[in-house]
């Protein structure tokens, strides 16, 4: 129960396709999405394999709650090695694809080889087909969306497609569904678009169900109404979106500003939540339009805008017109105060684009922001960029960044390697704020130290999903630390990475655990799935048995230790401004400790009794 | 006290919770295909609008059913499918003009919201509000009641109507 | 009072019972012309699927249902009326006195011109006693053949092949339910049809219904234009239907193809009204009277010709000629003018391969018309839009670039939900106890 049981193999080189019963099994101790993905994918695919080429396989997966009435149970993850890092990628996304395949009858797809001509997808219900997709290769997800609802008269399936940019392996384009919804990071797009497919478009009139009906609900009412009292999930997330977090991170002087020079913005107010909702002095109109709920999510977060028809980057584009996924915290930051732009509509248009074209907004703005530096530095000149002025706080730069890049245009293919492979090319590695070739969120670990061993340590490159120590260690949830020491960290760390592995096993939205811990959790699982005694304590054990076995196969992919690392800038230059004035990260504190709690060497590599110990 | 559902569009999140209550009370599974609400997207303008049968005055339903399978529940005013006499004709799938009353095929008879017997769980699961069950009296008709009153064949009143007048 | 009301289909029974809601001392009696209580000839195609029993085809299902109404229903055969003394008469008994008198005797089936159709083995399939006829002979791998493949054969065909019949249909139509749709949509259920397994032959005329030796259990032949000659045990004959209203000669009430009526239900004879198969009402499309022979607008009429019979003055303004088939699974429906206007617009969705099809015709930004093949969800919404004439407005345009987006068109225009302008987000709890 829960589970749908059943997985799609869609092998794109041959054009076939195989269904398989889900190893149960394996489900008892992985549970789904995240997990259970992943442990299909170390059995599978050598750990050294290009993560471009056709021996890389690309699994979409749905975890055992989506599609119930869990609160935010509509989530979907894809897992591959990311074209990015070269590590193990783990991508969640939301809006409506993942219950859709869940109801079509589906736990997950596995993708494999290569398609020898751009292909698309259809999934409905039980009936899988391979489709021609020359009339769409070369176009955006936007138009590819309508053209797969139009061709096959259906106007409720669910698509998952790549854009332009994931064509042209941009190395950190992502998946995007429902429009503006996105597996986002570690270039997962990149991988699809090598594969040859450009979209998979879902419909299910199946349903799903559960081990126990009246104790799931029961679990579930319950759930709901401790995030529907929560501070943040209740009232913060719908009123502001993530951008919540815009002018907390600010004063907490954790705001990396242009390419982490800074950590305070000082146009932070200009691109907040507040700024959002704020009447334009342009037509009058506020930026936000309203809030949307992913499928079944009771928290509502997302975004919906509408930039002034008569701002300058969208004159004549009719297409960006219309209302449509607006700015989470991590973009505005990307976009905004790491590049030095504080311009909210720019801001919104950057990301429409990257949503048209499917691009990770984290990592586009921050290999922008790069780039500007390398620009203030002399190293790139007008002559790299096409005559682009590519000055920090540049808005007309960064909206033609952003154009050339979805397509993969001139120096958009430069700004399209991302920042580590474009700074070593120029000579400066150091500038680029990425661990795992993958860039930094909108946490600098100056002023959050926790978040620098959480970046260091992440098994997907940089990223705050992982571990998201800013709950405790800003918002004081579950329990108030300090974001300035390292005491601690490393326990705090290792909890949040466990558990969070588990929580994107299932199906549910990681937001939830703002309120929920695992105990709220647990009790959802466990009504909803057989196959083990789904206690909070078990399925901290099922997260560190992740966080483990992904480790295991980056270390087998060429990673040590070493690359558990970050850029100079974090650890030698100390904080100009705010709370962590003076402060550099103290990850060379964290680290060992870390290790020692995770029950690895010194190399960072798990004993043979931490594995055995996790059954690995 | 007669309660209606009241649905207000412009507190729609989008989450799609009270499709998935409305098919777990009525299909014993997760199942937004089979609920008897629906929200549709107009994801151009941001707006979520769910949808479900107004238990509207006409009967539409009802009056079109050829062998009393639909009935009006005198105290509730509920319209009701009796699965046992339907026979699976289709007919008033065609004449409620709200397109609220569905074929289930796997069933072979039409499912339509029967407000889960005075106890709608889409109002219950709805987290904004958009969907409430209250006091006819209290909220008096509502939008869609009046529509559903105007659309009336032949009301004069009802929106853009054209119905030609027959002349002898 | 005396209300009279003779034809005991959906719109005579709809009538009594709406003339008792309105009169509540007034006496009624209903006269059916057959022996069993009131009953619907819809339901019979699932009498003969065997999904249903007798019982599941009357219209009311308590025994008691007339009796608790104080309705008389008795049997009796119409045999003429006298407009001005206010007499009915009926085949065998007295004369029967009204103040108000509604014919609702409904319609009778077309006998197509050919020899042998009053062979033991040729049945219509309109009445109960037909179906049990057919139920007699409809076996298992019985060769049957229906001829006729309009709305109520393509009904019969689908009972006959849930009974396991071998089956053949013949339509002297170059396509199947003629009357209800276009060629694509025909074409479409030919196919079907034929994928299942019946043999269908469109633009065929049976030229003669012969008796032959036993063969096989087949004892007929039906010649076909041709050429073949199809064996059958059963031949069910589904031509189309008339108005009764032969016993009306010479009683004063003007008749076309149907009783003619004013708005009000009305006939040309004083105190005499007309609903249902029986009569021409406006069919709301045109504005000009038709026969709708269907069960909704039995149902309207009836309802109408009460309201004005019990002196609630309630003009018709026109029906919609609307039907919905299934055909073996393959679910089809048609509405208003589902031809299309020439000057008018139209959108389609046709996909063969999985038989789904959706027309719509508009006439300037409304909808007039449409027809559908393999969809069933909110089907409604057709009939909705039709009726009422909203205007479309830019949904027209979408529509005919991608006419599955219908139900969303109608929620926008019917609804009228989505117009611009900011809402701001939706917040669970007030925002003064999260900054608490």
């Amino acid at each position: 129960m829960g589970w749908a049981r059943k997985i799609l193999r869609v092998n794109l080189t041959t054009g076939t396709v195989k269904v398989e019963p889900l190893n149960m099994d394996w489900a008892s101790k992985y549970l789904g999405q995240r997990g259970l993905a992943t442990k299909y994918f170390v059995e599978e695919v050598d750990p050294k394999v290009d993560p471009l080429g056709p021996e890389n396989k690309m699994i979409m997966a749905t975890g055992p709650l989506t599609g119930t009435a869990a609160s935010t149970a509509g989530r979907y993850s894809v897992i591959t090695k990311g074209a990015l890092t070269n590590a193990i990628a783990c991508s969640n996304s939301g809006g409506y694809f993942g219950a859709e395949l869940k109801f079509a009858g589906w736990d997950m797809i596995i993708f494999e080889g290569k398609a020898p001509k751009p292909v698309y997808v259809t999934v409905f219900d039980d009936v899988c087909e391979i489709h021609d997709a020359s009339d769409i290769w070369g176009t955006s997800v936007w138009h590819t969306d309508e053209w797969i609802k139009t061709k096959h008269q259906d106007p409720m399936m669910h698509i998952s497609a790549i854009g332009v940019s994931g064509e042209k392996q941009v190395l950190y384009s992502c998946i995007v569904n429902d429009l503006h919804r996105a597996a986002g990071r570690s270039g997962v797009g990149a991988v699809m678009g090598s594969k040859n497919l450009k979209a998979v478009a879902v419909r299910g009139t199946g349903g799903v169900k559960v081990k126990d009906g009246r104790a799931f609900l029961k679990a579930a009412t319950a759930g709901k109404k401790v995030l529907q009292e929560n501070a943040v999930t209740g009232a913060g997330l719908p009123t502001y979106g993530t951008q919540v977090l815009m002018n907390v991170i600010n004063e907490a002087g954790a705001m990396p500003t242009r390419n982490h020079r800074q950590v305070q913005f000082e146009g932070a107010h200009a691109i907040s939540a507040e700024a959002m909702a704020t009447p334009r002095k342009s037509d009058g109109q506020p930026n936000l339009l309203t809030n949307q709920a992913c499928f079944g999510c009771t928290i509502a977060c997302g975004r919906i805008s509408k930039i002034d028809e008569k701002h300058f980057t969208i004159q004549n584009k009719p297409q960006y017109w219309k209302a449509s996924g607006g700015l989470e915290y991590e973009a505005a930051w990307a976009l905004g105060s790491n590049t030095g732009v504080d311009d909210l509509e720019t801001l919104t248009y950057v990301n429409f684009v990257c949503n048209e074209q499917g691009m990770d907004p984290i990592s586009f703005g921050a290999t922008v922001s790069a780039a500007m530096e390398l620009y203030e530095l002399g190293l790139l000149t007008k002559e790299h960029t096409g005559g682009i002025d590519l000055k920090f706080g540049s808005a007309e730069a960064l909206a033609k960044c952003v154009e050339l890049t979805g397509t993969g245009e001139g120096f958009g293919k430069e700004l399209g390697l991302g920042s580590l492979r474009l700074c070593t090319k120029y000579g400066r590695p150091d500038l680029s704020m990425s661990v795992k070739g993958q860039e930094f969120p909108a946490y600098d670990s100056r002023g959050i130290q926790g978040m620098g061993l959480t970046y260091a340590t992440s098994n997907r490159g940089a990223c705050h999903l992982r571990s998201y120590t800013v709950s405790s260690e800003i918002l004081g949830i579950p329990e108030k630390t300090d974001p300035l020491t390292t005491d601690g960290k490393p326990a705090l760390v290792k909890a949040f990475q466990d558990a969070t592995a588990a929580v994107d096993s299932t199906g549910l939205c990681v937001f939830t655990t703002f309120a929920w811990t695992l105990n709220d959790i647990a009790p959802q699982v466990d009504a909803a799935c057989d196959g083990a005694n789904w206690t909070p304590e078990y399925m901290m054990e099922v997260g560190e048995r992740i966080w483990n076995m992904e480790r295991v196969f980056n270390n087998r992919a060429g990673f040590t230790h070493k690359d558990d690392n970050l850029p100079p800038r974090l650890v030698a230059e100390p904080a100009e401004t705010g709370p962590a004035k003076g402060l550099v990260n103290g990850l060379a504190t964290m680290l060992p400790e870390y290790y020692q709690l995770r029950g690895w060497t010194q190399e960072g590599v798990p004993t043979n009794e931490t594995l055995s110990r996790l059954s690995l | 006290m007669l309660k209606a559902l009241v649905i207000d569009p412009g507190k729609c999140t989008g989450c799609k919770q009270c499709e998935m209550a409305c098919s777990y009370e009525n299909e014993g599974e997760f199942n937004v295909a089979k609920s008897r609400i629906r929200v549709f997207d107009f994801h151009e303008q941001g707006k979520m609008v769910p949808y479900t049968c107004t238990q509207c005055a006409e009967a539409w339903c009802q009056q079109a059913c050829p062998v009393n399978a639909i009935t009006t529940d005198p105290l509730s005013l509920v319209k009701v499918v009796h699965e046992n006499l339907c026979v699976g004709c289709k007919v008033c799938t065609i004449a409620c003009p709200f397109g609220t009353i569905n074929y289930n095929a796997s069933t072979g008879k039409v499912t339509k919201c029967d407000l889960c017997q005075g106890n709608p769980a889409c109002s219950d699961a709805c987290p904004t509000g958009a969907i409430t069950f209250q006091d006819i009296e209290q909220t008096g008709f509502d939008k869609m009641k009046v529509w559903a009153a105007q659309a009336a064949a032949g009301s004069p009143d009802a929106p853009g109507a054209k119905a030609p007048v027959a002349k002898h | 009072m005396h209300y009279v009301i003779l034809g005991a289909g959906p719109a005579g029974v709809t009538a009594a019972e709406t003339i008792r809601q309105k009169d509540r001392n007034g006496r009624i009696t209903l006269i059916g012309g057959e022996p069993e209580p009131p009953y619907s000839r819809m339901a019979i195609p699932y009498l003969l699927h065997g999904d249903i029993e007798e019982r599941g085809t009357y219209l009311r299902q308590k025994p008691d249902h007339y009796d608790s109404l104080c309705i008389e229903y008795r049997h009796g055969r119409a045999g003429g009326i006298d407009s001005r003394r206010k007499e009915l008469y009926l085949s065998g008994s007295d004369p029967v006195a009204y103040d108000k008198l509604l014919i609702a005797t409904g319609a009778s089936p077309v006998i197509p011109k050919m020899s042998g159709s009053n062979l033991d083995g040729v049945v219509n399939c309109w009445t109960l006693a037909d179906a049990r006829a057919i139920l007699k002979r409809a076996d298992k791998g019985a060769p049957v053949v229906l001829v006729g493949a309009g709305f109520i054969g393509s009904i019969v065909l689908e009972a006959l092949y849930q009974r396991g019949c071998d089956l053949t249909v013949v339509e002297i139509a170059p396509r199947m339910v003629a009357r209800m749709m276009d060629d694509t949509a025909g074409g479409m259920l030919a196919r079907w049809c034929r994928e299942k397994g019946v043999k269908v032959h469109t633009g065929t005329k049976v030229n003669a219904i012969r008796q032959t030796g036993s063969n096989g259990g087949a004892t007929l032949a039906v010649d076909l234009s041709n050429g073949q000659a199809i064996p059958a045990q059963l031949v069910v004959l589904a031509a189309g239907v008339k108005s009764n209203t032969g016993f009306l000669v010479g009683s004063g009430v003007k008749v076309n193809w149907g009783i003619q009526v004013n708005p009000f239900l009305e006939t040309s004879a004083p105190d005499v009204f007309a609903a249902g198969d029986c009569c021409e009402a406006v069919d709301i499309s045109t504005g000009k009277p038709d026969m709708l022979a269907i069960q909704p607008v039995a149902v309207e009429h009836g309802r109408l010709a009460g309201l004005n019979m019990a002196g609630t003055k309630t003009p018709h303004r026109g029906s919609l000629n609307m039907n919905v088939l299934d055909t073996m699974g393959l679910i089809s429906s048609s509405f208003g003018l589902w031809q299309g206007k020439p000057e008018g617009q139209t959108a389609k969705l046709i996909d063969e391969d999985n038989f789904k099809y959706l027309k719509l015709n508009f006439e300037g930004d409304r909808l007039i018309g449409a027809q559908s093949v393999g969809l069933t969800d909110h089907v409604g919404m057709l009939r909705g839009l039709i009726q009422t004439g909203f205007r479309l407005g830019g949904w027209k345009d979408k529509l005919i670039a991608s006419p599955e987006r219908l139900r969303e068109a109608y929620i926008a225009v019917a609804q009228g939900a989505p117009i611009g302008g900011p809402t701001g987000p939706h917040v669970n709890t007030p925002i003064a106890k999260a900054a608490a």
